[in-house]
């Protein structure tokens, strides 16, 4: 079991990228469950959804409490939110950011971190700052838990329109891309 | 009103690729209600039941599902809507849940009364005061008692499944009554699971001709009364009045048995991802010394716990509850011929009994078996409180406590600040 906690806010998508992200896993040929947790979202007001992703059928429709990778799609909610919450020994960490690893708050259980820019990419890309496909990519490119190719075909069989569809595939090859990934050497052990 | 005859198709080819998709339990119900092909579907939308009628409505406005569909001003329109059209030979639905239902409670007893075979999903949330739009079972338990079927589902394969299947129980000439498809709002409603959708045609095939509404129908060239009025000490006499209500024991009676053949029917058409306990499922309880009863989503955390407590040397099982009404006597009297202590977990109250509805419902059961068994009442998950495996640990340790010692005269309240 491969569990993932997605932090946002409001209006940024990260309820929708859990969905298209458990798509992409059940193309992928794994069993995938995603869940938003529930409140009274706002705009701009911090939210979490969840994926659970394995080789075997998922019983447990419950919230995660210890991920084993997180992912931010907003560069100032760490300031915030305990985005580190829970978060396994040796996790990953998957973070919207302009900065170099050493100014980004990283929590001593962090194992691997992914790094995108993904507000300035996605205000190339979009006009606006919607990181969620973005940071899709990343999330590929940083965990290796899902196909590109699996979330490519997701975002062409899904809603996404004309344009809309266009700009999302750059996203996301984009998030891939441009996302630099580093292993960190101290790892607390459970 | 499309009031066409569904022909039976051609046979099922045997091999076949599934065709996986990941969606909420809401969209889940929402297909199934379409694979079933209902004439006259009639919503008011409410949270969490929302994204299921929005679903419907996308549905029949892109073609993909050829029903009538009326937006009534508020919930009783909603039923009275269904019920002209089902007195008419239509195939009906409609979803809501917690005050809708409450809305809707004058005519959904008549629905029962009059025998309308209808579906309506409940996207169960818990009850107001105080208030709260999250998920929890009392707006289901709260109406048990008005003639409805009632059905609880764990997973969004068996929420679409068992959608499909409510709509031959409800109309199977030995039943005759409205159908309710429990989903737990939130974590079913909005949990998106990988499911197996089923083949159109082979589902056609399994629903067979439609025959609706054979025994009370709106027919200018047969013109008859319904819903009489009776009663009295005088004039036409109680008589009447207790025949309609034996008939809905009798169908609910004979719903145990249509529901565990229709199961069984579903299953051996679309193989074993489709495959269900009808009534009770019993889940390691061979040779287990005591056990747990869950309902609805909860179930899968409970089952992941079980399997954690065997391999830590517990002889410990679970029973879980799909159909609650009628409620499976004989079925759960076979789950705990040899368990020795059980432990009950409800998603709502029974506040008569201080305890929750199942748990109370499974004390007339232990009268039936005949034994004296340490059972607890749990609540938790009200208001859209999780639960997890590790409440489900706490559930199995203290009802394990029960092999030595008397049950409290207490609920215990899993998700409280003791």
């Amino acid at each position: 079991m491969y569990e993932v906690r997605i932090h946002g806010r409001g209006g940024q998508g990260a309820v929708l990228a859990a969905q298209l992200l458990a798509t992409a896993l059940v193309f992928d040929g794994k069993y995938a469950v995603s869940i938003p947790a529930f409140g009274f979202e706002r705009r701009g007001a911090p939210v979490v959804s969840f994926i659970r992703a394995s080789e075997a059928p998922i019983r447990q429709l419950t919230n995660i409490y210890t991920p084993d990778c997180i992912i931010c799609v907003d560069p100032t909610l760490a300031r915030t939110v305990d985005i580190f919450a829970g978060l396994k020994p040796g996790g990953a960490m998957v973070q919207a950011t302009s900065r170099p690893l050493e100014e980004v708050a990283v929590a001593d259980t962090v194992g691997t971190v992914g790094l995108c820019d993904a507000v300035r990419i996605a205000t190339e890309i979009f006009g606006r700052p919607i990181t969620n496909t973005l940071m899709l990519g990343a999330f590929a490119r940083t965990t290796g838990q899902v196909s590109l190719a699996a979330l490519k075909k997701v975002i062409e069989q899904s809603d996404f329109r004309h344009a809309g569809l266009a700009q999302n595939l750059t996203a996301l090859e984009r998030g891939y891309e441009e996302t630099t990934v580093h292993t960190l050497e101290r790892r607390i052990t459970a | 009103m499309n009031t066409t005859t569904t022909e039976a198709a051609a046979p099922a080819v045997a091999e076949r690729t599934p065709q996986l998709m990941l969606v909420e339990g809401n969209e889940a119900a929402a297909l199934g209600v379409a694979l079933a092909r209902p004439d006259m579907v009639a919503v008011y939308p409410i949270t969490p039941q929302t994204s299921l009628v929005e679903k419907l409505a996308k549905l029949i406005a892109d073609g993909g599902m050829d029903a009538d569909i009326v937006d009534a001003e508020g919930e009783h329109s909603v039923l009275s809507v269904l019920q002209g059209s089902a007195l008419a030979g239509g195939r009906t639905y409609t979803a809501t849940c917690g005050p809708g239902l409450a809305f809707m409670f004058e005519p959904y007893f008549r629905t029962s009364g009059m025998r309308l075979p209808m579906v309506m999903t409940i996207v169960t949330r818990d009850g107001i005061t105080p208030q709260s739009v999250w998920g929890g079972h009392q707006d289901a338990m709260t109406v048990r008692e008005a003639g409805w079927i009632q059905i609880y589902c764990e997973t969004v394969q068996e929420v679409l499944d068992t959608t499909v299947m409510a709509f031959r129980l409800a109309e199977h000439h030995d039943v005759m009554l409205p159908v309710n498809v429990c989903l737990d709002g939130n974590y079913l409603s909005y949990g998106a699971s990988r499911v197996e959708m089923p083949d159109q045609a082979e589902v056609d095939d399994f629903m067979g001709r439609k025959d609706v509404n054979w025994h009370v129908a709106l027919d200018p060239l047969r013109p008859m009364a319904v819903d009489p009025l009776t009663g009295g000490s005088g004039g036409t006499g109680p008589e009447t009045f207790v025949r309609y209500r034996r008939g809905q024991c009798a169908g609910m009676k004979n719903a145990l048995r249509v529901i565990t053949e229709l199961h069984e029917d579903w299953a051996r058409r679309f193989g074993d991802s489709h495959r269900f306990a009808p009534l009770v499922e019993e889940y390691r309880l061979d040779d287990a010394e005591y056990a747990i009863m869950t309902l609805g989503s909860m179930t899968g955390a409970a089952k992941d716990a079980i399997d954690e407590a065997r391999a830590a040397g517990e002889k410990v099982g679970l029973i879980k509850i799909k159909t609650f009404s009628p409620f499976p006597v004989e079925a759960l009297k076979h789950a705990l011929r040899d368990v020795r202590a059980l432990g009950v977990v409800d998603r709502s109250v029974n506040f008569r009994w201080n305890c929750g509805p199942m748990f109370q419902e499974t004390l007339g059961v232990l009268y039936r078996l005949g034994r004296q068994l340490p059972a607890q009442s749990f609540i938790g998950g009200l208001a859209g409180a999780d639960l997890t495996v590790a409440t489900f640990h706490r559930v199995i340790a203290e009802t394990r406590a029960l092999l030595e010692r008397p049950a409290a005269d207490e609920p215990v309240w899993l998700n409280a600040k003791d």
